[in-house]
C-alpha cells in the first residue's frame, strides 16, 4: 500500500478515554518516545480526581495532551490537531478543543448504546451517525474488536485483553508519526517482568496497532515531525514534581546534610513523597505523618537537629501548616515549604491547576510573618528552584516557600540537565562545641545576612532553648519587652529583604527592555505567555515578557524594569494576586488579566487580551 | 597543658538561668526537681538531652532545664520530637505536655506517637484543668465539673489517659504523682531506660484552678487506702494496713480482704501482660463511689519487643545504601533515558 509522508513543524495530540483506559500511560509512553526521537515537547495530563469515576461517564474522562515539534515548544498547545476518543464521553468532553478539520480517531466500540447512554447522548444523536463530525477527518477503528482478535489465543480473559486496548492506539499513533516503538517494548517488558503472558499480550497489541496503520487505507497519510534544533547537549524528559524531588536531593548532596521530608499525602504533591521515598540511599528520610500539621512539625524537629528539612503539600495542607510556619519563622530555622498549588478554596478541584495561593504564601499566617517565596515556571525549572529554595533556607536560616502548580508538576518537557559539579555549593556551618571558659553561646546573635547560628543538640556547651514566644534579640531569652518585639519584627522582615542581595536580577524573557506593554507573569503560565509574546512581537507589537521566579523578596531591579513600559499586564490563573502585591509595592497601575477555570492559559487567548488592552 | 576534668553532673547543671515562673505551690515544681535529680545520674552528657514541649503551664518546662529545648506550639511537641528523634537517634528526647496539650489539641499526634514508638520519653502532666488559660475544663476533667467555661457543669465524658495510651499501642505506660518524689524518680528512670516511647502520666496538682484534684491519692491519710502501688511480680495489695488485695475472678477483678483470702491467691502484677494491663487501666472509678477500686500507680505495661520507629527508619536508610551504594547525584539527574542533541 502506498503511503504519503507529510512534513509538519509541530502537532498537538490529545489522548482521551475513560479513567480506566490507560490514557495517562499511553501519553507518557508517547512522550518518552517522542523525547528520545529528539522533538521538543510539552505535555498536559488532564484527569479527574476520582480514581475510578463511573465507567463511561463524562466525569470519568481522562485526557493527556502532547504538543511536539521540530521547533521550540513552550506549551502543550491551545487546540489539538488529533483527538483520540476511546468512548462517547471522551469525544463529548474534548471535541471543543479540537481544531476545525482536525483528525479524530474513534474507538467505535466506545459508541455502543450503553456508552452513548452513559455519556448522556440523546436517543438517535450518535455523533458517528448524525453528521455532527462532518467537518473533521474521522477515522473509525474498532479497537476493542481488533485487540480481542489479536489476543484470542493468548489465554487471557476478556477483561485482561481489553486492558491492552491502549497499546493498540499507541502503536497506531506511533505509526502515523514515525515514532520508534522499541522504547515502549522495553518499558512493557520491565513493567510486566513478573507476568510474561501480559507482557507478550501488550507487545503484540502494540505491534498490531502499528501494523493496522501500515495495512489500512485509512491511515495512508503519515506525518514526519523532524527532530527539533535544540541546544547541543544531553537531554532527558522530566516532569515538574520529579524535577523538584531531584532538586531537593541535589541540595542535600551539595550541603552535605541529610534530607528529611515530613509530609502528608495530597494531590498533586504526593509524587514528591513517592520519589523521595525511593532515594533513601541518598541519606533521605521520608516521614508520612498522621496529618499536615505533623508533617511540617516533624520537619521543624529535624531542622532543629541539623537536617535539610522540607515539608510539602498543596493549598489546603498549607492552610493547616500555617501556625507551624509561624513557629519556624520565630525559631529562625531553615525550612523549605513546598506548595503544589491546585484550584481552591477548600478542596476545590484537586486535579486542576491554579495559582491562587500566592497571597496565602505571602500573608497566610497570624502576626507579621514574612517568608521567602520562589515559584517555578516550568517542569525543569522545578529542579533549579527547589534547589535554590534549600540554598536560601540553609544559608539564611529562614523558612522558604517553593511554589509550583498542578500544571507544571504533572507536565513534562525535554531537559538539558545539569552536571552536579556545575550546581552551586551550599554553605552550612554549625556552631562549634564550647567549654565552660568560653563565652556564653548566644542563639539569636546574627551575621551579615541577619542569620542566627545553627547550634545542634548534642554539641557540648551550646545548650539553649528556642520557642514560639517572642525572643530577646541575641540572647534568645523570652521577652515581652515592647521595643524588642518591634525590633524583632523588623529584623525578621529585613532578613527576608536581604535575600534580594543574593538572587539574580529580573530579566526580560522576550522582547525589548522598553516598550508599550510588559507581560509580567509568574509560575506555570510561563510557556503560554512566552508563546503569546512571540506572536505579538512577530505581529509588530512592542510587547515584552518578564517572568518572576523570586516573589519574596522581588529582584532589586523589578521596579525599574517595569518603569520602562507604558503598561504592565499581570496575567494569572487566579482572581488577581501578584497584581495586588505589585501595585502595593511599586505603585504601578498594573492591569490584571485573570483566568480561574482550573485550566492553563491558551496562548491565543492571551494574544487576544493583550491586543484588546493595546487597542 | 590543660587536663579536662570531667566532673560528675549534678542537678544544678540541669538548672537554667531562667527564673521559674509557675504559681507558688504548683505541682510542676516537684516534677522539675525530680527530673533534675534523675538526669545527672543517667551517665549521659548533658548536651544530648533535648526537651520539647507544646503550650500550657507544663510546657514552660524546657526553659528551666539547662539542656537543649524547644517550647513549640500547642499540641505539636509530639510531632516535632518524632522528627527530631527520627533524624537524630543519638539524642535523648523528652516531651513535656499536659492533659489539654496532649489529649485535646494534640490528640491526633499523641496517639500516632504511641503507635509509631520512637525511642523518646513523654512526661504527661495531668492536672485535669486548663491552667494557663485560667480555668476551663480539660479532656480529663470529671464530667459535671463547674469551671469558668462550664458554669452548669461540663458535659464531656473524660478520657482515661492510661486506657487511651494502651489502646494507642503504647509500649511503656506508667502513672506516678507529683507528691511522691521517690516513686516519680523511679518511674522516670524506668521510662528513660525503656527503648521505645515511654508514656508517664503524672498526677499534678494545680493549686490555683483545680486544687486537691488528686488529694485523696496523695494525702498520707488516704493514700494507702485509695492507691494501688503496682510492682512487677508482686501481688496487688493495698489498704491502710496492706490488708486488701485484688483477685481475678476470670476476667473480673474483685477486691478481697486478706483476712479471708491468702495473698497467694491474689493477682500478681505482670507488666508484660497487655490483657491484664488493660483491665487494671480501667481502675478509674470516682473514689467517692461505693465499692470503687483503688487508683493504680506504677508501670501498667511494658513491651520490649516492638522495634522503635527511629531504628527502623535508619535501618532502611542503611540498607538502601548497602544495597544500591551511596546515591550518585549525576545518575539520579540523568534518569533512565537520555538522548544527545548535536
Amino acid at each position: 500500500m502506498s503511503t504519503v509522508d507529510t512534513n509538519i513543524e509541530s502537532v498537538v495530540i490529545r489522548f482521551a478515554g475513560d479513567s480506566g483506559d490507560g490514557m495517562q500511560l499511553t501519553g507518557t509512553q508517547f512522550t518518552n518516545s517522542t523525547a528520545l526521537f529528539g522533538n521538543d515537547l510539552a505535555t498536559f495530563p488532564d484527569f479527574p480526581a476520582e480514581i475510578r469515576a463511573p465507567l463511561g461517564t463524562m466525569a470519568g474522562v481522562s485526557a493527556f495532551q502532547i504538543h511536539f515539534g521540530s521547533k521550540k515548544i513552550n506549551t502543550p498547545g491551545d487546540e489539538s490537531d488529533v483527538l483520540v476518543a476511546m468512548n462517547a464521553a471522551a469525544l463529548k468532553v474534548n471535541i471543543k478543543n479540537l481544531k476545525k478539520g482536525g483528525v479524530i480517531i474513534i474507538n467505535t466500540d466506545g459508541f455502543d448504546p450503553k456508552n452513548l447512554r452513559l455519556a448522556n447522548v440523546p436517543e438517535g444523536q450518535n455523533p458517528l451517525e448524525n453528521g455532527s463530525l462532518a467537518g473533521y477527518d474521522v477515522k473509525l477503528v474498532d479497537v476493542t474488536k481488533i485487540t480481542r482478535a489479536a489476543l484470542n489465543d493468548s489465554g487471557l480473559g476478556v477483561k485482561e485483553i481489553d486492558r491492552c486496548k491502549n497499546m493498540f492506539v499507541l502503536g497506531l499513533i506511533y505509526y502515523m508519526y514515525h515514532r520508534p516503538i522499541e522504547n515502549t517494548i522495553e518499558f512493557i517488558k520491565g513493567k510486566f517482568k513478573k507476568n510474561q503472558v501480559v507482557a507478550d499480550a501488550n507487545i503484540k497489541v502494540l505491534q498490531a496497532g502499528w501494523n493496522y496503520g501500515d495495512t489500512t487505507e485509512t491511515f495512508a497519510n503519515r506525518y514526519v515531525v523532524a527532530p527539533a534544533s535544540m541546544e547541543a547537549g544531553v537531554y532527558r524528559s522530566v516532569m515538574g514534581n520529579e524535577a523538584a524531588a531531584m532538586g531537593l536531593v541535589a541540595a542535600s548532596v551539595k550541603s552535605k546534610l541529610p534530607l528529611f521530608y515530613g509530609t502528608y499525602p495530597i494531590t498533586p504533591a504526593s509524587d514528591i513523597l513517592h520519589d523521595l521515598s525511593k532515594y533513601k540511599n541518598f541519606n533521605v528520610r521520608t516521614f508520612q505523618a498522621e496529618d499536615e500539621i505533623a508533617g511540617i512539625c516533624s520537619s521543624i524537629g529535624a531542622a532543629f537537629g541539623g537536617q535539610l528539612a522540607i515539608t510539602g503539600s498543596s493549598g489546603p495542607g498549607i492552610a493547616l501548616k500555617g501556625e507551624a510556619i509561624g513557629l519556624a519563622t520565630m525559631l529562625e530555622l531553615p525550612l523549605v515549604i513546598i506548595n503544589i498549588q491546585r484550584a481552591g478554596p477548600s478542596t476545590g478541584m484537586p486535579t486542576k491547576t491554579e495559582q491562587a495561593d500566592l497571597l496565602q504564601a505571602y500573608y497566610g499566617r497570624n502576626g507579621e510573618c514574612p517568608v521567602v517565596i520562589l515559584a517555578a515556571q516550568s517542569p525543569s525549572d522545578c529542579f533549579y528552584l527547589a534547589f535554590e529554595a534549600c540554598k536560601i533556607a540553609l544559608e539564611h536560616m529562614i523558612p522558604v516557600f517553593f511554589l509550583s502548580d498542578g500544571y507544571i508538576a504533572n507536565g513534562a518537557e525535554p531537559w538539558k540537565f545539569p552536571n552536579s559539579k556545575d550546581l552551586a555549593d551550599i554553605h552550612v556551618e554549625f556552631v562549634k562545641p564550647r567549654n565552660n571558659e568560653d563565652e556564653k553561646f548566644m542563639p539569636y546573635s546574627r551575621d551579615e545576612k541577619l542569620a542566627r547560628p545553627w547550634a545542634l543538640p548534642g554539641t557540648k556547651g551550646l545548650e539553649h532553648r528556642i520557642g514560639g514566644i517572642e525572643k530577646q534579640n541575641i540572647t534568645g531569652n523570652i521577652s515581652y519587652d515592647a521595643a524588642n518585639h518591634e525590633l524583632m519584627t523588623k529584623l525578621r522582615q529585613e532578613k527576608v529583604d536581604l535575600v534580594a542581595n543574593y538572587i539574580p536580577d529580573q530579566k526580560i524573557d522576550a522582547g525589548d527592555e522598553s516598550g508599550d506593554l510588559l507581560i509580567l507573569g509568574w509560575g506555570g503560565t510561563y510557556g503560554a505567555l512566552k508563546t503569546a509574546t512571540q506572536i505579538l512581537i512577530n505581529e509588530g507589537h512592542k510587547v515584552s515578557h518578564a517572568h518572576v521566579r523570586y516573589l519574596s523578596p522581588f529582584p532589586k531591579n523589578l521596579g525599574e524594569l517595569m518603569s520602562k513600559f507604558k503598561t504592565v499586564v499581570v496575567p494569572e490563573l487566579n482572581n488577581g494576586q501578584l497584581v495586588k502585591i505589585i501595585r502595593d509595592k511599586y505603585f504601578v497601575d498594573a492591569i490584571p488579566y485573570n483566568k480561574i477555570q482550573g485550566q492553563p492559559f491558551m496562548s491565543n487567548e492571551v494574544v487576544s487580551k493583550i491586543k484588546e488592552i493595546l487597542a | 597543658m590543660t587536663i579536662e576534668v570531667t566532673n560528675k553532673l549534678t542537678s544544678k547543671d540541669f538548672s537554667s538561668d531562667q527564673e521559674v515562673r509557675w504559681c507558688p505551690g504548683c505541682g510542676d515544681y516537684s516534677i522539675l526537681k525530680q527530673v533534675q535529680t534523675v538526669l545527672p545520674d543517667l551517665g549521659r552528657p548533658k548536651e544530648e538531652f533535648v526537651f520539647v514541649s507544646g503550650i500550657g503551664c507544663s510546657s514552660r518546662f524546657p526553659y528551666y532545664m539547662d539542656t537543649f529545648g524547644m517550647h513549640s506550639i500547642h499540641g505539636r511537641a509530639t510531632a516535632i520530637a518524632t522528627g527530631l528523634k527520627s533524624s537524630r537517634p543519638d539524642l535523648s528526647v523528652w516531651i513535656v505536655t499536659g492533659d489539654g496539650d496532649s489529649m485535646s489539641i494534640g490528640g491526633n499526634h499523641f496517639i500516632h506517637l504511641l503507635r509509631r514508638n520512637p525511642d523518646l520519653n513523654v512526661l504527661l502532666f495531668n492536672n485535669q484543668i486548663y491552667g494557663l488559660t485560667k480555668g476551663q475544663y480539660s479532656p480529663t476533667s470529671e464530667q459535671g465539673k463547674v469551671t469558668k467555661s462550664s458554669p452548669m457543669g461540663s458535659l464531656d465524658h473524660p478520657f482515661n489517659p492510661i486506657a487511651l495510651c494502651l489502646g494507642a499501642e503504647g509500649t511503656f505506660v506508667a502513672r506516678t504523682m507529683d507528691r511522691d518524689p521517690k516513686h516519680q524518680q523511679a518511674i522516670i528512670r524506668r521510662g528513660y531506660e525503656h527503648k521505645g516511647t515511654s508514656l508517664i502520666e503524672i498526677y499534678q496538682n494545680c493549686n490555683v484552678f483545680n486544687d486537691g484534684a488528686f488529694e485523696i491519692f496523695t494525702e498520707k491519710s488516704s493514700k494507702k487506702e485509695e492507691t494501688l502501688m503496682m510492682e512487677h511480680g508482686k501481688p496487688l495489695v493495698f489498704g491502710e494496713n496492706s490488708d486488701k488485695g485484688i483477685k481475678l475472678d476470670g476476667f473480673k477483678p474483685v477486691i478481697v480482704n486478706l483476712n479471708d483470702v491468702s495473698v497467694n491467691d491474689l493477682w500478681v502484677h505482670d507488666e508484660t501482660d497487655l490483657v491484664k494491663a488493660t483491665i487494671i487501666s480501667r481502675f478509674y472509678d470516682n473514689p467517692k463511689t461505693e465499692g470503687h477500686f483503688p487508683r493504680p500507680f506504677g508501670v501498667f505495661y511494658v513491651n520490649n519487643d516492638r522495634a522503635t520507629y527511629d531504628d527502623q527508619l535508619n535501618i532502611q536508610v542503611a540498607d538502601a545504601i548497602e544495597k544500591y551504594g551511596v546515591g550518585d547525584l549525576d545518575k539520579l539527574i540523568a534518569g533512565r533515558e537520555t538522548w544527545v542533541v548535536n
